[in-house]
């Protein structure tokens, strides 16, 4: 077993687990932080999308302990209480979403997004940059407007951390 | 229209919890003392077990039991069924083998449940499964129609020589045979219909759990219908009876029809509860689910159509071959056969056709209902034969549709299905505007220029949703009836509890199914909670699949709301101490004719529940409702795809330049949820047309069980989509109702093929149309400026 600390949504955890134990299982069973999830086990689909120090990545492919001293941010930690972040309630406006299982991998995703690319993002940015996260409901035409709405919403130079 | 009624654009109710990560799934679900499954399964497609060493599993740190065939077996748990009964042409029934939840004796694909270990965490499940020592006695494997076909071929199940497991026909041969020998011109074409993963992103999950204490079990699953699970899992496999079994399916990520079936792992979850003593859960990793989830269409046809006179088309012949699996699933024998040959009309008038059906067995995963389910087979079918029939006959293909469109309604085809309503027409000239067709010459002028190839298609779609009356689908062999339920439970203070059968798995009922009670109660939406996949709860209910919680759960809850007004219409004439006669009832207010004496409907709700204002004996206090409902006919959503492809000869690479939907739903609650179904829809029908496709080698291993392998539409593979709508109410329904979850998956793959084809010149392309089968199709083909 190995001891493992790091700072998830702005609270020190710490936890000993398998060595082997990845990223996203860490955060959904020892921290019950349910709402990253896992689509696909070989990081093409992006359900399990988090920032890690203000990165996104994909947590099914991340060991636990290669995040020790991390700073990592999951989709419980974008609202503010009930307030949600603008690209949350960019989703919700724009019917953005239907099951919601690549909900918070797509916001996440979206968000590093703009934090990389800025507030004006064309359809075939979003379209490009969304590659790496598969919905099966929405057809994606939806999500597209959503993130160009949240990412017009958000502030700019915007940090989501 | 309300800002929250009935036609209005409402923002779900459940995305909060959603786009928070509040969501609750089965795998967040853990239970206390849980242990976790994970499946033995079987490497090779066919092959006989002569033994099963599991010592090396048991002793592995962490492993608590390894459950085998046999012990499945020794506890009498009966295997999975299939509720469809077909029957061959002579009258004979189907040929159905036993499908056991762990094997016995052999396996038939790769994936194919050989043991389950269960142990104290998944990593120690996963690492006993390695060690458990199968000694296989490997076969060879038929994993494809012709090779099970094939005189010689292995035999999969010993009920079905030569794999055979039904050969079925509907419709009248002897005048389709007769409409061919008169026609003018046949138009024949062989069809393949490509196999599909569903790929719901949340992978299947179950949670078994004994209570030793009140003799009952819980499982916790991904399903579209939990009451189907608990029927099917109580009186058919016998784990428990129905009262002794509770089935929860919380917040399900996405089903496409993969989660309406009963599947080996939820049943070994639960039998294997009880035999640990611990809460056993498992969770499918995606290289399962390709390998165990039910795959989709999978069909080889021979069509043909005849045309007479006037250009009019005078019968339809099919000859289908599909592919079944090596089981059963739950309603597998429906899909390729009532599913399937009786939308084979379309929307044409068609006075003659025939269709015969023969279904096999492989050494393949099983094949069953995938979002369209037979319609999408019987509609590419269809479109194709049409659009390639124009153009044999140098007709513009919408005026071909047009010439042989149904006009008048009801219209009764040769192949059962009664059309209730639409107009056709409407929805193409609608189509043909918005997608700027008429522009279309101009647009392919400048693709030419360019080096570029371009090509419209037309689909002009229809489906049988709403399903389904029970008498009838009884009638055609339906071990169940498809009804649904709803019971309405006004709380003292004027909020409601909706109980209802449906499952919600991403369509939204907790926001349409409220509209239509704050619509009819007028009292505010969030005064509305919609309750669902508990049986615990709902007392019954046949969930949702087929486009059906629309037209007829709601329809329940229709029926069930008549009987709250009616009920408190009499309390209201106590309240408001007139005759019961005056009472009206409109926009949450209840009034008495004539006089300004009114009282809201949370009034008349305590009033209800207080009784001081009428005797008990005259009328019962409280006010909750059930209804059942079941449906007179099918419904019939109709529409109009047109898409528009260009792509370069030089690589093959297919762009979607436009894409243009006008669908007839009838009646629209929520515009925005119900556009939302259409562009997923669209999405797995470009899926199936230009990415998709399950494929298994000549062994019988499957070479696309990963993302890497398998192609899912990305958003950048995908246009947006320009969607309308045209209404015509279905009769059959109080509400008007026909249904939208499958027709955007129904439509589009034969508009892509139908624009490709446009673009090419020459038929020869089959799904899906990857660059490189683009790129060989179009070696030769050279751009034209003209748009014929």
């Amino acid at each position: 077993m190995a001891k493992v600390s790091m700072v998830v949504n702005g609270k020190p955890v710490s936890g000993e687990v398998e060595p082997r134990t990845l990223l996203v299982h860490f955060l959904r069973e020892t921290l019950r932080l349910t709402g990253t999830h896992v689509g696909c086990d070989t990081s093409q689909c992006g359900a399990c999308v988090v920032h890690v120090d203000g990165a996104a990545i994909k947590s099914c492919t991340t060991l636990a302990v290669s995040c020790e001293g991390a700073h990592v941010t999951t989709i419980e930690g974008l609202a503010q209480g009930d307030r949600l972040h603008p690209m949350q309630e960019a989703f919700r406006d724009n019917h953005g979403l239907q099951c919601g299982f690549c909900t918070p991998g797509m916001i996440m995703t979206a968000v590093d997004m703009v934090n990389r690319k800025g507030n004006r993002l064309d359809e075939t940015t979003i379209r490009h940059e969304l590659e790496g996260n598969i919905c099966r409901c929405t057809g994606y035409h939806n999500i597209v407007k959503a993130v160009a709405a949240g990412a017009a919403n958000m502030p700019a130079k915007a940090a989501a951390e | 229209m309300t800002a929250t009624g009935i036609g209005a654009p409402v923002r779900r109710k459940e995305d909060f919890r959603f786009v928070t990560g509040r969501g609750r799934y089965v795998d967040d679900i853990n239970r206390p003392g849980q242990a976790y499954a994970f499946f033995v399964r079987s490497p090779h497609a066919h092959a006989n077990i002569r033994g099963i060493d599991a010592s090396a599993a048991l002793a592995h740190p962490g492993v608590l039991s390894v459950l085998t065939g046999d012990d499945i077996a020794a506890d009498k748990v009966g295997g999975l069924i299939c509720g469809w009964a077909i029957f061959n042409k002579d009258g004979s029934p189907m040929r159905a083998g036993p499908h056991p939840a762990l094997a016995q004796g052999k396996v038939r694909y790769v994936g194919d449940h050989v043991a389950v270990v269960i142990a104290e965490t998944l990593a120690a499940a996963r690492d006993g499964a390695e060690k458990v020592a199968v000694d296989y006695e490997v076969l060879p494997a038929a994993a494809d129609i012709a090779a099970a076909r094939k005189s010689g071929a292995p035999q999969i199940h010993e009920a079905a020589p030569n794999n055979a497991v039904f050969d079925w026909h509907l419709g009248d041969k002897a005048a389709t045979d007769a409409a061919f020998a008169r026609a003018r011109h046949v138009t024949k074409l062989e069809i393949v219909n490509n196999r599909l993963a569903p790929n719901p992103m949340e992978p299947r999950a179950a949670v078994g759990e004994y209570d030793f204490g009140s003799d009952s079990f819980t499982l916790y699953t991904t399903s579209q219908n939990p009451h189907v699970a608990r029927l099917v899992l109580s009186a058919f496999i016998g784990i428990a009876p129905e009262h002794k079994l509770r089935v929860v399916a919380p917040d399900v990520g996405g089903g496409f029809g993969s989660k309406i079936f009963i599947y080996a792992e939820e049943t070994v979850c639960v039998w294997a509860s009880r035999k640990v003593g611990r809460p056993v859960k498992w969770t499918c990793d995606r290289t399962e689910a390709f390998l165990c989830d039910a795959h989709g269409r999978d069909h080889v046809t021979h069509a043909e159509l005849a045309i007479g006179d006037n250009n009019r088309i005078i019968g339809l012949r099919v000859h289908t071959d599909a592919n079944l699996g090596a089981y059963l699933s739950t309603f597998a024998s429906s899909v390729p056969t009532y599913l399937y040959a009786p939308l084979l009309s379309g929307q044409y008038d068609i006075p003659a056709i025939y269709a015969q059906v023969d279904a096999w067995y492989t050494n393949t995963a099983p094949v069953d209902a995938y979002r369209g389910a037979g319609r999408p087979e019987a509609t590419f079918v269809v479109e194709r034969l049409v659009e390639v029939a124009a153009r044999e006959l140098r007709m513009d293909p919408a005026e071909f549709r047009r010439a042989n469109f149904v006009r008048t309604f009801p219209h009764q085809t040769p192949v059962i299905m009664a059309y209730d309503a639409g107009d056709y027409e409407a929805s193409l000239k609608k189509a043909q505007e918005m997608h700027d067709v008429k522009g279309f010459g101009a647009r392919k002028a400048a693709s030419a220029a360019k080096g570029k190839l371009r090509g419209l298609g037309y689909s002009a779609y229809i489906e049988a949703c709403g399903i389904a009356p029970s008498a009838a689908v009884g009638s055609l062999g339906a071990g169940v009836g498809l009804w649904e339920s709803a019971e309405v439970r006004v709380n003292p203070i004027g909020t409601v509890e909706i109980l209802t059968g449906s499952h919600s798995h991403g369509q939204g009922h907790e926001t349409t199914f409220a509209q239509l009670v704050s619509d009819r109660l007028g009292i505010p939406i969030d005064n509305v909670s919609i309750v669902h996949g508990d049986t615990d709860k709902v007392q019954m209910g046949m969930g949702t699949y087929g486009s059906r919680s629309g037209a007829v759960g709601m329809s329940a809850i229709y029926k069930a709301l008549d009987k709250i007004e009616a009920k408190a219409k009499k309390v209201a004439a106590h309240v408001l101490e007139a005759s019961e006669t005056d009472i009206e009832f409109k926009d949450g207010k209840f009034t008495v004719k004539g006089t300004d004496k009114a009282a809201d409907f949370g009034t008349i709700a305590l009033n209800a529940y207080i009784a001081h204002k009428f005797s008990g004996q005259e009328l019962e206090p409280g006010l909750k409702e059930s209804a059942f409902w079941d449906p007179t006919n099918f419904t019939f959503p109709a529409g109009v795809h047109i898409c528009e492809v260009e792509f370069d000869p030089a690589d093959g690479v297919v762009r979607i330049d436009r894409w243009t939907a006008v669908d007839d739903f009838g009646k629209v609650i929520n515009p925005l949820i119900v556009e939302g179904q259409v562009h997923g829809g669209i999405a797995q029908g470009v899926g199936q047309a230009l990415y998709e496709g399950a494929v298994y080698d000549e062994a019988g291993q499957l070479v696309t069980a990963s993302y890497m392998d398998y192609c899912m539409p990305r958003a950048d593979n995908l246009p947006s989509y320009n969607v309308g709508m045209t209404v015509t109410p279905c009769p059959s329904n109080p509400l008007g109702i026909k249904g939208c979850g499958e027709a955007g998956a129904i439509a589009a793959p034969p508009a892509v093929i139908n624009a490709i084809t446009d673009a090419l010149g020459h038929e020869n392309i089959s799904m899906p149309a990857t660059p490189e089968k683009v790129w060989r199709a179009a070696q030769g083909v050279v751009p034209r400026q003209a748009a014929e």
